[in-house]
C-alpha cells in the first residue's frame, strides 16, 4: 500500500516521499518499511513500540494512537513529523 | 604532517575545524546533519579514523552515526542504543537522546561506550555499528533509586555522562549521573558502587547521602593512575584514589567567583593542571559568566591555588554559557584550550590559557567540543 513520508525521513528513502510497503497491521507495515529502508522504523517508533512524540501517523486521514491498528490493502498511510519550537 | 581537528557538536549540526599543528590557519567543514542535534562527536584516538556522532532530529528518534573518512560519508548504526523492550505490564523506557560517547580502553580497539538520557549505559564491540545495553547498570535494581526516579530533569532530561575508562584498567569504568552522582565499576560494568564521599549535596535534605549528587563533568587523568577531578553542582573536587574521599578544591577559588560551573578539562600530561569555566549558580542559577565577565580559571597545583585566565576574552556584557561537554584541551605543546558557548562562539587559547581568541562566531548553540590529531 501507499505510504507517504515527511521530509525528515527522506534520507532513508533516497528522497522519495511516497513509497510502497505491506502489512496487515501498522506494526507489520513498519517492519516492512524497515526491511526496505533500514533504520527508518526506530526514528518513528521507540523501543517500547510507541509512536514518538513528534511523529503522527494517519490511516485514511484518521490519526491512529498506536501501531496495533489493522490495515487493508487499499488504505493510505500518512506519516507526519510535527515539531514546535526553534 | 599531522592535522589538528576541533569537533563541534551543536544544536543544529556538526562542524569540523581543522588546522596544521601550528594552529595558525583554520578551515571549517560542515554543517553535517544540518538541523539535527549533535550532542557529542568523538574521533577514536586508537585508530585516528573512526568518528562517531550522537544525533537526534527534533522529530525523530535518537541514533548514532559513524564515519571513517572524517565525515565525507556517514553510516547510521545498524542497532542504535535502545533500552530492552519491557515485558507485559512492566514500565518500559525509551532513549531520548544519546548524550556521551567514549572510546574504550586501548586494549579493546573496537569497544565504545555511550551514555544516554534517561540515564542508561550502552556498549559497542564493533566500533559503533551496533549497541547493546550494559545490563549491570541498565537492569540494576538500584538504578532508579540512584537517579532519584526518572523524572525529566535537569534541562534536556536526566542523563548519564562523563564516561571515563581507567587508562590503566580496561574493566574500571567511571560514570556521572545528573542527578545521581559519580559511580564506578571495577568489573567492566557488571556491578557499580557510588563514589561520592566528601561531595556536597546541599540541595538535598540529607547532605551526607551516598548518592543523589549532581556531578556536571568528571575527568579521569589519562596519564596519572590515581587522580580524578569533577566539576559538580556543588563545587570543584579532586579525588586521590586510595583516600577515596573527594576534596573540595574549589573552596580556594576567589569568593566573588565561587566554584560553580559545568565543564572541566585537564592537561594531557600534567595531572596537577586543570581548567574550569565558572558560571553563576546564585539565585535562579543563570549559568552565565560571572558578572558578564567570562574567564577560565586555571590551577597548576591540583587545586591548591587558582589563577584567572581572561586575556582576550570580553571584559563586560558577555553572558557566556559553556556546557559540560563544551570545553576541552588538545595534546600539543603548549596545550591548546577550547570552549564553545551556547551563543555559537568558539574560543581558543594556544598557550594554555595565556591569551584567548575567538576562532568562530555565528555557529549554532554549541553542545560539545572535542579535539583529535589525524595524520
Amino acid at each position: 500500500m501507499k505510504v507517504r513520508l515527511p521530509t525528515p525521513l527522506s534520507d532513508y528513502t533516497a528522497q522519495a516521499r511516497e513509497v510502497e510497503a505491506e502489512g496487515a497491521t501498522l506494526a507489520e507495515l513498519l517492519d516492512d518499511l524497515d526491511r526496505r529502508f533500514p533504520g527508518i522504523r526506530f526514528r518513528m517508533i521507540d523501543e517500547q513500540g510507541a509512536i514518538r512524540a513528534h511523529i503522527k501517523i494517519f490511516v485514511n486521514r484518521r490519526q491512529v494512537p498506536g501501531i496495533a491498528s489493522r490495515l487493508e490493502p487499499s488504505d493510505e498511510v500518512l506519516v507526519v513529523a510535527a515539531l514546535s519550537g526553534g | 604532517m599531522s592535522r589538528l581537528l576541533v569537533l563541534v557538536g551543536t544544536r543544529k549540526g556538526f562542524f569540523i575545524l581543522s588546522s596544521g599543528a601550528d594552529r595558525h590557519e583554520w578551515s571549517i567543514d560542515g554543517p553535517h546533519f544540518l538541523g539535527q542535534v549533535v550532542n557529542h562527536a568523538v574521533l577514536d584516538p586508537r585508530d585516528g579514523r573512526t568518528l562517531l556522532a550522537a544525533v537526534r532530529a527534533g522529530h525523530l528518534g535518537p541514533t548514532a552515526y559513524r564515519s571513517e573518512d572524517l565525515g565525507k560519508t556517514w553510516t547510521e548504526a545498524r542497532i542504535p542504543p535502545a533500552f530492552r523492550k519491557a515485558a507485559e505490564g512492566e514500565r518500559g523506557e525509551a532513549v531520548s537522546h544519546v548524550f556521551w560517547l567514549t572510546p574504550g580502553h586501548a586494549s579493546q580497539p573496537s569497544r565504545w561506550y555511550a551514555g544516554v538520557s534517561p540515564p542508561g549505559l550502552f556498549v559497542s564491540d564493533d566500533a559503533g555499528r551496533s549497541w547493546k545495553g550494559v545490563a549491570g547498570f541498565n537492569e540494576n535494581p538500584d538504578r532508579i533509586k540512584w537517579c532519584g526516579g526518572l523524572q525529566d530533569a535537569p534541562p534536556d532530561g536526566a542523563t548519564l555522562h562523563s564516561l571515563n575508562v581507567d587508562p590503566f584498567d580496561a574493566d574500571h569504568l567511571y560514570i556521572g549521573i545528573s542527578t545521581g552522582g559519580v559511580f564506578e565499576s571495577r568489573d567492566a560494568g557488571a556491578t557499580w558502587s557510588p563514589l561520592n564521599e566528601g561531595v556536597a549535596a546541599d540541595f538535598l535534605p540529607d547532605p551526607g547521602v551516598a548518592f543523589g549528587h549532581d556531578p556536571h563533568c568528571l575527568r579521569v587523568h589519562g596519564a596519572s593512575r590515581d587522580v580524578v577531578y569533577q566539576q559538580n553542582h556543588c563545587g570543584i573536587y579532586r579525588l586521590d584514589r586510595g583516600a577515596d574521599r573527594w576534596q573540595r578544591i574549589g573552596e580556594r577559588m576567589p569568593k566573588e567567583v565561587g566554584d560553580i560551573g559545568f565543564p572541566l578539562t585537564l592537561h594531557p600530561r600534567d595531572a596537577k593542571t586543570l581548567w574550569v569555566f565558572p558560571m553563576d549558580g546564585g539565585t535562579v542559577w543563570p549559568r552565565t559568566a560571572i558578572g558578564g565577565k567570562p574567564a577560565v580559571y586555571e590551577s597548576r597545583d591540583a587545586g591548591e591555588s587558582w589563577q584567572r585566565r581572561d586575556n582576550g576574552l570580553p571584559r563586560e556584557q558577555a553572558w557566556f554559557t559553556v556546557k559540560r561537554q563544551a570545553m576541552t584541551s588538545d595534546t600539543l605543546d603548549p596545550v591548546g584550550l577550547y570552549f564553545g558557548t551556547t551563543g555559537g562562539e568558539l574560543w581558543a587559547s594556544f598557550d594554555e590559557g595565556g591569551a584567548w581568541q575567538c576562532l568562530r562566531m555565528h555557529l549554532p548553540h554549541i553542545y560539545s567540543i572535542e579535539t583529535a590529531i589525524v595524520p
